[in-house]
């Protein structure tokens, strides 16, 4: 009787180079998904001022992708996802330096800055390469090697909140600390934004999930009825705040709501919001 | 509205003239600073020590560009979120900085500060640093090379846009748009099975 070896070898190199394009066409070129939500955005906003914020969006992207220049100058904290198949055999050196060589590569290659600070509650000295990335691996069934990359910037990420809620909040208790959450942030995260919401799990847990809520495109519905609901709720209660786009008043103060949810301890109901600003730099490959 | 052309340095006179909702186009230098090196600025002024330009009318900009491509005059430059120097920015108005360009909240000390030594915040928007790039034509490092894209530099700015959030009278333009858009929350339970409330 033969084995079938059924492992696929993948060389590292190519995730290098994967990553470099990753991250330099992610802070260049917003996606399809942002740039058509920023239209639907600007035809509901009530606001002058805020649908004036929309128009220069919209032209700032545009400026972007054709000047191929930075959207924002804060071309943030590389994040990713990767769903790493278990046939695939992996040669040429470790996956993670090869994802951390991609991010050197493409935000040096990119011109794009370099906003890592080592030491952070002393020195914080810039690393002068954006390295190290944020990293989560899952192992799942195949052979192939899907990535999702995000270029998370600062100021929204310091707008985001954890609370280990009580159970007898339940729902509306977790309505209302999304609700606070944003209204806290007011201006700050530039408006209008986009919410990755977990619930359940653990601290740790619970906030990966809600960055990973944020890999979806916008205009997509949650597959489970439920917690699309709950997403349209949240939307509708968030964009009742009247923050607005900057923060200068008006009716589209967010453009999605995005849950991931998994089961939690009997005695927990952990919440986190990941607040993410309206340039959602995000890309996916698969090798 | 009509635009307001400003020019910097700005005067008292000039500040006195802004409103929280103007929309403004500066024209003239504004000093890029934002967390490290406001950290060393303020050292300096407790210390007793010169500043690396002149404080008296100045405009900051709290902004960290991305890296300019060659032949141009800066990256991308919108920006930052104020609020983080806040802790910095009672002491340099009471120095004679008059202006502030950033994005977001400011605190209570700010505001007041504000309002004792005449000074004015203005707000750009924020992630539109490839378009606001476009009215930055001089850039040069004045101090703290060492600090990348935190350093101290002077810029020359043409029109660039932005809009008086909070004004030298205590007005603030973001409490003031809120108020007028917010709406009484959807009561009724949208998601099945949720228990009424």
């Amino acid at each position: 009787m033969s084995v079938v070896d059924k492992t696929r070898e993948l060389d590292v190199a190519l995730v290098t180079d994967a990553v470099r394009a990753m991250c330099i066409e992610a802070n260049y070129d917003l996606p399809a998904d942002v740039c058509e939500a920023l239209e639907r955005g600007a035809e509901a906003e009530e606001s002058p001022a805020g649908r004036a914020v929309f128009a220069q969006l919209a032209e700032n992207a545009a400026i972007a992708r054709r000047d191929r220049v930075p959207i924002c100058q804060d071309t943030g904290f590389a994040v990713f996802f990767v769903n790493l198949g278990q046939d695939v055999h992996l040669v040429g050196g470790s996956f993670e330096d090869a994802v951390n060589e991609g991010v050197r590569r493409g935000y040096g290659d990119g011109f794009l800055r370099k906003s890592i600070a080592t030491e952070p509650a002393q020195a914080r000295r810039n690393t002068t390469d954006n390295t190290p990335c944020v990293l989560h691996t899952n192992i799942v069934p195949g052979d192939q090697v899907a990535i999702w990359m995000m270029a998370k910037g600062g100021g929204a990420e310091n707008m985001s909140s954890l609370a280990m809620l009580k159970p007898s909040q339940g729902w509306p208790g977790m309505v209302q600390a999304v609700l606070d959450t944003v209204s806290r942030a007011g201006a700050n995260p530039c408006p209008p934004i986009i919410l990755g919401v977990g619930i359940g799990g653990t601290i740790d847990m619970v906030t990966v999930l809600a960055k990973k809520a944020l890999l979806r495109d916008i205009g997509s519905t949650h597959p489970d009825e439920r917690l699309a609901a709950m997403e349209a709720e949240l939307l509708a209660k968030v964009n009742t705040l009247g923050i607005g786009p900057q923060g200068l008043g008006g009716t589209q103060t967010c453009l999605a709501v995005f849950i991931e949810e998994m089961p939690c301890h009997i005695a927990s109901m952990p919440l986190a919001v990941n607040v993410q600003c309206h340039a959602q730099r995000h890309r996916h490959v698969v090798l | 509205m009509a635009v307001k052309q400003i020019t910097t340095p700005l005067t008292d006179e000039l500040v006195r003239g802004l409103r929280a909702g103007d929309e403004v186009a500066i024209t003239g230098v504004v000093y890029q600073a934002r967390d490290a090196a406001h950290k060393r600025l303020v050292a300096l002024l407790e210390a007793g020590e010169p500043l690396p330009f002149e404080l008296q009318g100045a405009v900051v900009y709290y902004m960290g560009p991305s890296p300019a491509k060659p032949g141009k005059v800066i990256g991308s430059a919108g920006p930052t979120t104020s609020g983080r120097m806040d802790a910095y920015a009672p002491q340099l108005m009471k120095n004679g900085l008059k202006g502030m360009i950033g994005k977001g909240l400011r605190s209570p000390e700010v505001k007041q500060a504000m309002v004792d030594t005449t000074a004015v915040y203005f707000a750009a928007t924020g992630g539109a640093g490839a378009l606001l790039s476009q009215r930055i034509v001089g850039n040069e490092v004045i101090a703290y090379p060492e600090l990348g894209a935190e350093a101290v530099a002077r810029l020359v700015v043409k029109d660039f846009p932005a809009i008086v959030v909070n004004d030298c009278y205590g007005a603030d333009l973001y409490e003031e748009g809120g108020k007028k858009y917010a709406r009484p929350a959807p009561t009724a339970p949208t998601v099945p099975g949720d228990p009424p409330r």
